[in-house]
């Protein structure tokens, strides 16, 4: 019998979100890779307008549970929405992207339906009829290899990791799934904007983060001008956070975030071990610290070794002169 | 209210991780092995939870050979008792195992809400809270940075951290709680918890008692790799003006990422 692979479809506002697009194009792809056929799951409100993105995507079939009940997300009603089209689909393979929602529906799902859980996959790809895939575990301390059956098998797909592009567009087999019966027992009752006006860290593609080095939370205006100039998230170290300077949802390390952006712009970060675990798989660091001995300065591609309160404001300048030019 | 906080011990998030010889494991010797950080903030919720309206907390874990050490932590910070599953082959299992075996745990205690650390800071998946509720047929609540238990221990508001802000919600009781830092702040142990805790009971029962089957992975390890990206080490010299514009010089020119 030919794989069947099944990708979920995240969206919010009306759109796609960027990372389930590339949590769509993996499930092409590892369908393609053992001969086997992509379909997708679509759960909301009003999403019929979202068939056609995951068709976009190579989903030969698309399942939609278009419901009230499915307006706002809830692990219960999303994961009855998923485990339906997964039975009826007879999926072997699940892919969705480990995004917040993700992180919450995934594992549910998996216990539903008895299948193992690939959390925060950065590496995937069929060989020998197995799944090879990759996975940091320490917050990336260490990078584990495995080889999973082509079977009964959630994968969730970090976010920021893996390409997406556009499959064919045919018109695909679309099917109803039924939640009517389903009342979740958790309910959102509103979403709350962060009060940051930046881009969130975990979704960033640039990070300015801040540390010890700013001295306090009142230079933090600093680290934030850089950061607007640059559209970048922003970043801290647990110094920082612990000390009251800045919320925890900016925490990158450990016990906070493990981000991968292009750009990753430390200021006044020593790097301590377990910072350095949340940030060491980003594309391009920078280091800014007075101190040429941090150990910041070792996993930095450019290092520049000075007084953040006097290179911040200019580099701020700077990055504003290169954008308005261009 | 009876509270449950399932905890498990890990490696210290400042231990240096590296591969054992065969390759397919972490070599953790001479690790510092602590309570697992998101743990704590669950641990303090359930205390504070039981100071508020009464109650026991009952901590629930699955360890291997040290795992009396993070239990006497629990209990000297406040928990009433302990129950371990002490089985290497569990500690190690996957997450569809472990939350079989907790939920196991859980069921044989019949609480009323059972608190855990979003995630474990070895293993990074944030999957057992999820599969514990599911195995439960209780709701969930992860991620969650604020909790409010209703009067009559019936239902809860939780704000949950989601990208770019918080979402509220309003959860049915029983229900997993999975807590993330900012929570609360945890407290410390004091003199008169250590040696209290020295009076309480740490249950220890085997997998035969809850009655599971030997753990069976699907997944397997191929091999475990310290992941290291070769940096280019530059370092960017001059005034603070001219590293400055030097800097953004490279990033736009060179490296094209602004």
């Amino acid at each position: 019998m030919a794989l069947k692979v099944l990708a979920i479809v995240e969206h919010r506002g009306g759109e796609v979100r960027k990372s389930s697009l590339e949590a769509l194009t993996l499930a092409h792809r590892l369908a393609g890779e053992a001969g086997g056929t992509m379909a997708a799951v679509v759960a909301g409100k009003g999403v019929s307008g979202l068939v056609a993105v995951a068709a976009g995507r190579g989903a030969a079939s698309v399942y939609t549970a278009d419901h009230e009940m499915l307006a706002l997300y809830s692990t219960e009603g999303y994961a009855a929405a998923a485990a339906r089209a997964a039975r009826k689909s007879g999926a072997d393979v699940i892919v969705l992207s480990a995004t917040a929602q993700g992180k919450d529906l995934g594992p549910r799902l998996a216990a539903r339906l008895g299948y193992a859980y690939l959390a925060d996959v950065v590496d995937a790809r069929v060989e020998g009829g197995k799944l090879l895939v990759s996975r940091p575990e320490y917050a990336g301390k260490a990078l584990l290899k495995l080889a999973a059956p082509m079977s009964k098998l959630v994968v969730a797909a970090r976010p920021n990791v893996f390409p997406s592009g556009a499959a064919g567009s045919g018109s695909p087999e679309t099917v109803s799934v039924d939640v009517s019966d389903v009342s979740p027992r958790a309910k959102v009752l509103r979403f709350v904007t962060s009060a940051q006006e930046t881009v969130d860290v975990a979704e960033a593609d640039v990070i300015v983060a801040g540390g010890r080095g700013l001295k306090g939370p009142e230079h933090f205006p600093l680290l934030l001008a850089l950061a607007q100039a640059l559209g970048a998230g922003v970043g801290a170290s647990r110094a920082v956070v612990d000390a009251g300077w800045i919320d925890h949802e900016h925490q990158v390390g450990q016990t906070g975030k493990t981000v991968s952006p292009t750009l990753y712009v430390a200021c006044g970060v020593s790097g301590a071990i377990q910072h350095l675990a949340g940030m060491r798989t980003s594309k391009c660091i920078v280091a800014i610290n007075k101190d040429p001995e941090a150990p910041i300065f070792k996993v930095a591609d450019y290092g520049v070794v000075g007084d953040l309160f006097e290179i911040l404001p200019r580099l701020t300048e700077a990055v504003k002169k290169v954008k308005g030019g261009g | 209210m009876k509270i449950a906080v399932c905890l498990k011990q890990v490696p210290s998030t400042d231990s240096r991780i590296k591969p054992g010889a065969d390759g397919v494991s972490v070599d953790l010797s001479g690790v510092e092995w602590v309570v697992n950080p998101f743990d704590e903030y669950a641990l303090e919720e359930a205390l504070r939870l039981k100071e508020k309206r009464g109650g026991e907390v009952v901590v629930l874990s699955i360890g291997g050979d040290r795992i009396e050490e993070a239990m006497r932590t629990a209990l000297a910070l406040g928990a009433d008792r302990a129950v371990v599953l002490k089985d290497a082959g569990f500690f190690r299992a996957d997450a569809l195992t472990v939350s079989a075996a907790l939920a196991a745990l859980v069921k044989r205690e019949s609480p009323d809400v059972v608190f855990c650390g979003k995630q474990a800071v070895d293993n990074d998946e944030m999957a057992v809270p999820a599969m514990l509720a599911e195995r439960l047929d209780w709701p969930q609540a992860t991620v969650v940075v604020k909790l409010e238990i209703a009067e009559d221990g019936k239902t809860a508001r939780a704000d949950r951290e989601v990208e770019g802000g918080r979402e509220e919600i309003e959860i049915a009781l029983p229900a997993v709680i999975a807590a993330q830092k900012g929570l609360n702040e945890p407290r410390y142990a004091n003199l008169k918890g250590i040696m209290g805790a020295k009076k309480k009971t740490i249950e220890v029962i085997s997998p035969a008692d809850l009655g599971l089957s030997p753990p069976a992975a699907t997944v397997t390890v191929l091999a475990i790799e310290q992941p290291s990206q070769a940096r280019k080490n530059r370092m960017i010299q001059g005034d603070a003006a001219r590293q400055a514009e030097e800097l953004v010089r490279v990033l736009h020119e060179e490296e094209k990422l602004i």
